[in-house]
């Protein structure tokens, strides 16, 4: 009897055991690989995935988005809302609550100043920041008391959850980033590589472009959190390389956005170590036409801004024909096979927001060579390429280095070819290409090139943002750094009017319905942005990587501190 | 003289032949150095005249046979788009030796030149032997990428995207690869000049330049042709490597490099698309480098008729 109980005793102690395991930094060390690599760690100056996920695992938000698209409190006591008085009725202001007795990595409190002063931040005129989308229609930012901010808008704001949500809001500490407003913004080396944050992980050493290490956040406000006691995050490489790390050896426990042709991704996935996992979201691959001048003649400061129209690319009728000669379900085929689909949409997802336009989906050659007569380019030498005036149909259409996007960029020519333009093509390192260097001339900002093909999504489930960067302010140019969100630089003041109209309606049918227009103006109605597939991500862990759960309307890393080691 | 051609013919001896056939009995009896040179001959053959009896275009992407094996079709298969490897390999192919060939000669008349000059004139040789040593402590790789990123706009916005880049990957390689060329020439040309000949051609007054190329550039030919050789081989790779990083060429222009680095991902479904350019490459550079072997055995008087 005696032996019994001490043997069901032990037994229960053992059940017991991984439970009572389960405190901080009891999993040891974990693994990530981003193919491309993070160049510094505040998401305020760079608009780069790289840059964006590597830092939401030491600064967070007040509440992020989870694998369904709902909002979850992180720094926040609860999601306000009308019901519960934490937005007005009017719907002019939000009131954010601060949990109690959260700590900066340093030990210091986290207070509501901290969240005022990050709005300061990035809503500075002088400073470039690439998250102001979040922050368009803020009027004012204050701190009620210690714990409370109250954030008000300019007029009625249907969606009032922008600012401070998601991993492009994350709060930043006041006392280390006071001296870094505006143009001084990316003066703050020390500031912007190694921010202080609420996270489970504190930065220990941060070499750009390369490689960042970890420890877990002693201070963090879950004592059993993170399993991790230390973390790598390696990045540059490639697709491929990541992928092989995580599901062929075994090196690597963690893999994001494997864009591999599918036979390649199903032959790694035989080895075993490791798991592939697909979501879609609302990523889209696609095509920007730049509707200005990136002729190296003009000077610089000059090239690639609104000061000079495109002199073929202005013409609708030109974009049009040459999204008419692709066809796209046979990119899907080739590139993604089922972590892709066919899509003419640049909001393919929610699905209330999403446009019903599917007349691209059709390959149309001679459509598009009857569109390019029309427009008067025609072959006049016999040479194979049309000409207008004397100038040739020939454009430079650039991507980052990737497998799939140099086969999406020769099939894409081949296309063109058929309808007699001519293509030169070129391709970009990735961590150059999304770098967001104002100095590098081969950035997806600067756009020295007549097209350009990249995939981009939005953060959380309302696409507002997402479409509020396609205003005039919003290009880049030098007065802006070379950062801003309207890659095209398209500029129309009907889409603005219509937007503002979004953003001043709060009855979600309606906004879907605007959304779907806005969408259709820059995409069917003017073929200014020109998607070609809707896809989903892919991203691989190994087997013994516990509690990852894909999400794609927020960082990837989103719940890294439930992330545990299976044993 | 007439009559002593006649005495030489009546004694049986046989006639005067020039000293390149000397050279080409003595090159003939290297065994690696011939089949090197079949090798070579064979691939430049294949590599010049093959684009012109073969019916595919290298940058034509059949959709309809994608990732097809070894056939009659397509000898050497297809790639993921539908494109013919065989056609990609010798349009690819014609791009590395220009690259290498274009590359080597400039090189090899930039090293000439410093280490004639170098060992010729001894107020020259301190700077110029100095230029040397800093050329040959930058670091290559680096260097290139720098000059790619600067240049290749410039370039192709002159002389059209692929020429553009022809020429800066041509320049880039030749004007860092002639260091070892120009201090084995300058070695050469020191040795030289303290010799009786050239003493003696001195005492009677003859010009440097003359000096030069009568007396001698002719004698250090043996390290330079050898140079070459290597050079070219070196040209091959140091593309192949720029092109293996997505920096050379643009992406749909074949090289053997370029086929290298997009076959990669599918190095383990489509193994043959790795090995294929990486032999030719592989074979190109070894034969070469045969060629150069048998050359300098050739062109030695010293060894040559043992």
């Amino acid at each position: 009897m005696k032996t019994r109980t001490l043997l069901l005793g032990t037994a229960a102690l053992l059940a017991l055991a991984p439970a009572a395991l389960a405190e901080r930094g009891s999993d040891g060390h974990v693994n990530i690989i981003y193919w491309q690599a993070p160049s510094i760690l505040n998401p305020y100056l760079s608009g780069g995935t790289k840059d964006v996920e590597s830092s939401s695992l030491i600064i967070e938000p007040l509440a992020r988005y989870d694998e369904k698209g709902n909002l979850v409190p992180y720094l926040a006591q609860e999601i306000p809302t009308v019901g519960n008085g934490g937005v007005s009725a009017d719907l002019t202001s939000i009131t954010w609550k601060l949990k109690e007795g959260l700590v900066w990595s340093d030990g210091t409190a986290v207070t509501s100043a901290d969240v005022v002063f990050t709005g300061q931040y990035c809503m500075h005129p002088e400073g470039g920041c690439a998250q102001l989308a979040k922050f368009e229609g803020v009027d004012k930012i204050e701190a009620v008391d210690d714990l409370t901010v109250k954030i008000t808008f300019k007029e009625p704001k249907p969606n009032p959850y922008l600012p401070f949500t998601g991993g492009q809001g994350p709060v930043i500490q006041k006392a280390q980033f006071e001296n870094c407003l505006g143009a001084k913004a990316p003066e703050c080396t020390e500031a912007n590589f190694g921010p202080i944050g609420t996270g489970p992980f504190v930065v220990t050493e941060f070499r750009p472009n390369d490689v960042i290490q970890m420890k877990a956040n002693d201070k963090y406000r879950d004592p059993a959190k993170p399993a991790f006691a230390t973390l790598t995050f390696k990045g540059g490489g490639d697709a491929a390389a990541a992928g092989r790390a995580v599901l062929e050896t075994g090196e690597y426990d963690y893999a994001w956005n494997l864009q591999l042709a599918p036979d390649v991704l199903a032959g790694m996935a035989k080895a075993g170590k490791g798991v592939p996992m697909a979501a879609f979201g609302s990523l889209v691959e696609r095509l920007e036409m730049n509707l200005t001048d990136p002729s190296p003649d003009l000077p610089e400061g000059e090239r690639s801004t609104a000061k000079h129209p495109h002199p073929i690319l202005s013409d609708m009728r030109v974009r049009k024909a040459l999204s008419m000669a692709i066809d796209r379900n046979l990119l899907v085929e080739i590139g993604y096979g089922q972590a892709g689909r066919p899509t003419c949409n640049l909001v393919p997802a929610p699905e209330i927001y999403a446009s019903d336009n599917t007349d691209c989906l059709v390959q149309d050659v001679e459509g598009a060579k009857a569109l390019l007569e029309e427009a008067g380019w025609t072959d006049t030498n016999g040479d194979g390429v049309r000409d207008k005036d004397g100038r040739k149909l020939s454009l430079l259409y650039q991507t980052s280095t990737n497998a799939v996007r140099q086969d999406f960029q020769a099939l894409i020519k081949q296309w063109w070819a058929e309808i007699g333009v001519e293509t030169e093509l070129k391709n970009i390192d990735a961590s150059v290409f999304f770098g967001g260097d104002p100095g590098s001339p081969d950035t997806f900002q600067k756009f020295y090139a007549d097209i350009e093909m990249y995939a981009n999504n939005f953060d959380g489930t309302d696409p507002e943002p997402y479409l509020s960067a396609y205003t005039c302010a919003k290009a880049p140019r030098p007065e802006t750094q070379w950062q801003g969100e309207n890659i095209n630089r398209y500029c129309n003041e009907e889409y603005e009017k219509v937007l503002a109209e979004l953003s001043r309606t709060g009855e979600l049918e309606k906004r879907g319905e605007l959304a779907a227009k806005l969408n259709d103006m820059v995409t069917k109605e003017s073929y200014v942005v020109v998607p070609l597939v809707d896809r989903g991500r892919v991203s691989a862990r190994s087997n013994s990587l516990g509690g990852v759960i894909l999400n794609t309307w927020d960082s990837e890393l989103w719940n890294i501190a439930d992330w545990h080691r299976i044993k | 003289m007439n009559e002593a051609v006649t005495t030489k013919r009546e004694f049986g001896l046989p006639p005067p032949r020039s000293q390149w056939w000397d050279v080409w009995d003595q090159f003939r009896t290297h065994k690696g150095a011939l089949a090197g040179l079949a090798i070579f001959t064979a691939i430049l053959l294949a590599v010049v005249i093959g684009p012109w009896l073969w019916p595919y275009d290298p940058t034509y992407a059949d959709l309809r046979s994608r990732n097809a094996g070894f056939s009659l079709v397509h000898p050497f298969g297809t790639d993921q788009l539908g494109r013919d490897l065989l056609a990609r390999m010798m349009a690819g192919g014609m791009v590395s030796l220009a690259v290498g060939m274009t590359a080597m000669l400039l090189s090899v008349v930039l090293g000439t030149l410093i280490g004639v000059v170098a060992g010729y004139f001894r107020r020259l040789d301190g700077p110029l032997m100095r230029l040397t040593d800093l050329f040959l402590a930058l670091p290559l790789l680096p260097l290139l990428l720098v000059m790619v990123m600067l240049f290749r706009e410039a370039l192709s916005r002159r002389f059209g995207p692929e020429t553009g880049i022809f020429i800066l990957i041509v320049t880039a390689i030749g004007i860092t690869s002639w260091m070892h060329t120009a201090r084995i020439v300058r070695g050469e040309v020191l040795a030289l000049k303290e010799r009786e000949f050239v003493l003696a051609s001195r005492s009677i007054g003859t010009p440097p330049r003359r000096m030069i190329t009568r007396h001698i550039l002719p004698n250090v030919m043996s390290p330079i042709m050898v140079s070459a050789t290597l050079g070219i081989a070196n040209a091959i790779i140091t593309e192949s490597a720029l092109s293996f990083l997505g920096l050379g060429f643009p992406p749909d222009f074949p090289t053997w490099g370029r086929l290298l680095f997009d076959a990669v991902d599918q190095l383990q479904l489509y193994p043959s698309r790795v090995i294929l350019p990486g032999v030719a490459i592989s074979l190109t550079v070894l034969s070469v480098n045969y060629i150069g072997d048998g050359l300098r055995d050739a062109l030695d008087p010293r060894i040559r008729g043992r």
